[in-house]
């Protein structure tokens, strides 16, 4: 039971940072689109992308019950591996300077010149373009949401907490985009990708050695020892790799 | 079409981004697991497994692209 417990604050942490992330990016790709076509095709995509998502959880949900507990751990496990270290991957090639740090501000300019190059060449069908680019942004930004609750949830009773982390995380941004009009720029988001890369990746390792019934000690506590190796593993990686670099500075 | 398997593309990239980091995580998966069938008596092996197989690829991986 403690275990259980311990297990609800970093699956709703982990759940809300992760969706910060995702829907920032949505969020972006939805603002560019209202800034080139206005609010009508961006929301119209934005609401169908929902709709879809809402479709894919409702039809796929319950045919996760078939699935046995220890292969559904260890599937989860594995995805949750793949997942998570190449969040934590990125997160320390950006902190140590050998890939640019992802710039929600110049994702917006991209998207935005992209459109209004589309706008050249089709402009009758632009509306449906822009639509499209706000639909593909939700859809896929959510199914990664998605991904990441039922994750954290793996069979475990934590689909409530893990869901409440991430639709607090959906309706902050949305709140505050809604607000504010401009993508979230501010948002430190290497730094989120970092601390979430190190929770999935803890996670991970926790489910995938259930599935292959393994019995971790201290249960799901083990998942906090994991994430702080993963940590301290992430952050020495980064000032080794930030080394070389600084010493061939003049 | 092409935007399904956009879609489809994109899907597989979020689990797959450097091809060699995720195929040393299911080699590692498939060691652990041998070791877990092998060692049944021993299951904290094909935990430790995973574990330290996990971040030595993870290590490898990020100073192998350091240096490219």
């Amino acid at each position: 039971m403690t275990g259980g417990l311990a297990l609800i604050w970093p699956a709703m942490a982990a759940a809300f940072l992760a969706s910060l992330v995702e829907a920032v990016e949505a969020l972006t790709i939805v603002l560019a689109v209202a800034t080139v076509r206005g609010w009508h095709p961006a929301g119209l995509g934005a609401a169908t992308g929902l709709v879809a998502l809402t479709i894919i959880v409702v039809a796929l949900g319950p045919l996760l019950d078939l699935v046995p507990l220890h292969l559904l751990q260890l599937v989860i496990g594995i995805l949750l591996l793949l997942f998570g270290m190449r969040w934590l991957r990125k997160a320390i090639l950006r902190a140590a300077g050998v890939i640019p740090l992802h710039d929600e501000a110049t994702a917006f300019a991209t998207e935005t010149a992209e459109l209004r190059d589309q706008a050249r060449r089709h402009e009758a069908r632009l509306d449906w373009l822009a639509a499209l680019a706000s639909f593909k942004a939700v859809l896929l930004e959510g199914l990664e949401v998605v991904f990441i609750v039922i994750a954290l949830s793996a069979g475990r009773g934590m689909l409530v907490p893990a869901s409440a982390g991430a639709l607090a995380a959906c309706l902050l941004v949305a709140g505050i985009g809604f607000v504010v009009h401009r993508p979230l720029a501010r948002v430190p988001e290497n730094t989120l990708k970092f601390a979430v890369g190190v929770m999935l990746s803890a996670f991970g390792v926790f489910w995938t050695g259930e599935g292959l019934g393994v019995d971790w000690p201290g249960a799901d506590l083990a998942i906090v020892a994991f994430a702080a190796i993963f940590l301290a593993t992430g952050g020495a990686a980064v000032v080794v790799l930030r080394r070389p670099r600084a010493e061939a500075l003049p | 079409m092409i935007i399904l398997v956009n879609v489809l593309r994109e899907l597989m990239g979020l689990f797959v981004d450097d091809g060699a980091l995720a195929l040393a995580i299911v080699a590692i998966v498939v060691l652990a697991a041998l070791v877990a069938a092998l060692m049944p008596d021993l299951p904290l092996a094909a935990g430790a497994v995973l574990l330290v197989g996990g971040l030595g690829t993870l290590l490898l991986n990020v100073i192998s692209a350091g240096r490219r």
